[in-house]
Order: C-alpha cells, then sequence, then structure tokens
C-alpha cells in the first residue's frame, strides 16, 4: 500500500503546475496507468480524495486511464496487449512471452481555472 | 475572475499537457544516487523480499565471507525496530538504520540521506536491505545497480506468479532456505520458470545461508558484478 506515497508525489507536481500558471483552481487531473506500474486504481483515488482537500485541487477529479501491458509471443510471434498482469499469449495459450510496457504511471493532463488577468 | 464582481467574466479553463511521470523526482535522485556511487567506485545493491525470507542471515554469512576481499557498508530498512541493523553491525561493518515508520519501502531520498553516514571514499561495496514487502518497493528505483529479489522455499513457489513486479525488476534471484526444501512442496523448477515468463533475462541462484549451500556462487556474482561496475 504505497499509494499514499505516489499521490504525495502527483500532489507535488499539480502545486507545481497550478502555481506555474496561477491557476485558482485544478478541475482535472488525467493519470495512466499500466497493469505493472504496482498501484491499485481504487486506492489511488481514495488516497487522492485524502490528499487534495484544502489543496488547489480540492475540487478536481481524478480520471485514470489505463495504459496495456504488451507481449510478444516467442513462439507464435503473435503481438498481443492486455489490461491485466497475465503473462500469456492470447493466441497460442504460450507462456513464452516477451513483455514490454505496461509500468507506467504517468501524469498526462491537468485542466484548471486560470483568470486571464485585468485587461 | 473578474476582479470586480467575483463573476467568471476574464477567466477560462486551461489544459495542460504534462506527461511526466509521477515518480519523476524519485527516478533523477536515484540517478543521482548512482552517480554518487559510482564516483567512489561502490558497486549498490537492492535487496527485496518478503518479511522473513531470509535477507539479514544472507547479509551475516555473505560480509563474514566477503570482508576480506571487499569493504562492504549496509542500509537497513525497517517499518521499526533497528534489530536487523544491531545483527549487522556486530559483523563489525558500518550500517546505518532507515526506520521508515508507515512507509512500505525505501525510496530515493531516503537513500540518498543514509549515504551521508557512509565512508564512502573506503567502500566497495552497499547493500541496501530494503522493507520486508514483496510489492511497494519494486516501485521505487532507488540509484543501486543490482536489484536483488529472494524468494525462500518456506514461502512457497507461486510468489513470482502472485508478486510479478518485484521479480519483473529484479536482476538475479536467490531461491534462499534450500536446506528446508524437503521440508516443502517448493517446486524450483516451477518458481524460475514463472520468474523468467516475466523477466526473461533472470539470473537464478539457489542457496542455503544457514548451511552454506550456494552461497560461492554468489559470492561470485557480487564479485563479478563489482568487477563490471570498475571496468
Amino acid at each position: 500500500m504505497h499509494e499514499f506515497s505516489i499521490v504525495q508525489s502527483l500532489m507535488d507536481a499539480i502545486e507545481a503546475h497550478a502555481a506555474r500558471e496561477e491557476a485558482e483552481s485544478v478541475s482535472r487531473v488525467v493519470l495512466r496507468v499500466g497493469p505493472l506500474a504496482g498501484v491499485v486504481p481504487h486506492l489511488l483515488k481514495t488516497a487522492f480524495d485524502t490528499f487534495k482537500a484544502r489543496s488547489v485541487a480540492e475540487a478536481a477529479e481524478l480520471v485514470i486511464e489505463t495504459s496495456p501491458l504488451e507481449l510478444t509471443c516467442r513462439d507464435c510471434r503473435q503481438i498481443s496487449t492486455t489490461d491485466t498482469v497475465r503473462f500469456k499469449c492470447p493466441q497460442c495459450s504460450s507462456l513464452n512471452v516477451e513483455a514490454r510496457e505496461g509500468d507506467a504511471l504517468v501524469l498526462e493532463r491537468l485542466e484548471m481555472e486560470v483568470t486571464d488577468g485585468p485587461t | 475572475m473578474c476582479q470586480d464582481c467575483g463573476c467568471s467574466a476574464g477567466s477560462g479553463r486551461k489544459i495542460i499537457e504534462v506527461q511526466k511521470n509521477v515518480l519523476a523526482s524519485n527516478t533523477s535522485r536515484a540517478r543521482a544516487n548512482r552517480e554518487i556511487l559510482e564516483e567512489h567506485g561502490i558497486l549498490g545493491m537492492n535487496l527485496m523480499s518478503s518479511p522473513g525470507s531470509g535477507k539479514t542471515l544472507l547479509l551475516e554469512k555473505t560480509i563474514a565471507r566477503l570482508r576480506d576481499r571487499l569493504s562492504v557498508g549496509v542500509i537497513e530498512g525497517d517499518l521499526e525496530t533497528d534489530r536487523d541493523a544491531e545483527r549487522i553491525r556486530s559483523t563489525g561493518v558500518p550500517v546505518h538504520q532507515i526506520v521508515t515508520g508507515q512507509t512500505c519501502h525505501l525510496d530515493a531520498f531516503m537513500l540518498q540521506g543514509a549515504l551521508h553516514h557512509f565512508p564512502l571514499e573506503a567502500l566497495d561495496l552497499l547493500f541496501v536491505e530494503n522493507v520486508g514487502n514483496l510489492v511497494c518497493p519494486a516501485t521505487y528505483e532507488l540509484g543501486t545497480h543490482r536489484n536483488v529479489v529472494l524468494l525462500s522455499t518456506t514461502e512457497g513457489d507461486d510468489k513470482p506468479a502472485k508478486y510479478p513486479i518485484a521479480f519483473k525488476h529484479a536482476d538475479v534471484m536467490l531461491i534462499t532456505k534450500m536446506d528446508q526444501l524437503p521440508h516443502t512442496d517448493f517446486d524450483t523448477d516451477r518458481a524460475m520458470r514463472d520468474a523468467r515468463v516475466i523477466r526473461p533475462s533472470l539470473e537464478v541462484i539457489q542457496l542455503s545461508a544457514r548451511s552454506g549451500d550456494g552461497l560461492s556462487e554468489w559470492l561470485d556474482y557480487i564479485e563479478r558484478a563489482v568487477q563490471q561496475l570498475r571496468g
């Protein structure tokens, strides 16, 4: 259960971007997470709801997009993707697969409310 | 927001494409840690496993066998107590304890702080005994050169399949407590097969720290890694 530590890092990044843009608030946070990132999405959301209180992201929604694991079968050469941590070729059921990607834990995008300043 | 009455005129929504790893600051700290180790010619090894798989006993035996040839330091990560650190300290090598409290892993910033407690110019090898936990430590790079995962025969051979992320990041898997193998239904072939599905290049060493079987293979692995680092 290290989701709190991860969300702490996420909040640091959000605060830094919001300060740079002089944003009044952050309304949406989009995170891309792969099955090998080692985090549980609903625990991330719970942690985020705890940490965002009294921050610039107090009213923000956390959107978690999943990023697949790519498998290359060494037996039948089939390339497939999966959202689970299952190292098995869906074509020939071989376990002789090479896994790539899947460990993404990326802050993709922030939506924030900004003031354009006095005109 | 409007400066006069607080209405929404003059404000808007802005979308920032960040596309940055959430743990980027840990990753860059880890890189800096590695540079510090390499400036001093120190090989860093990060030991990860479930609680009770034999990390501390293995370290005690490893230090006893290596200390004539290599100068060793140990960082001990534990949720509570410094019992493991005391055990290592009694071998006479420099030890620094990180008590993580509620945190289930070490991170690169904790390692940075711990490095200040070592005579770096005198060390050849730094072991980091991570918090006993097969899940969280794998996500945090420390800046060490080798990730070592211990799997004891008494835990069961299903751990690589159940905890793939720890094995995905491992360079070598040590199957420990081989002296206990006859008392378990642990299948070493199955454990190796499952782990290599996740990490094809994984090296595997079977050993028993208690009996000493297999230890020389592990010591050879360490010495090879030290030589590689020094080019």
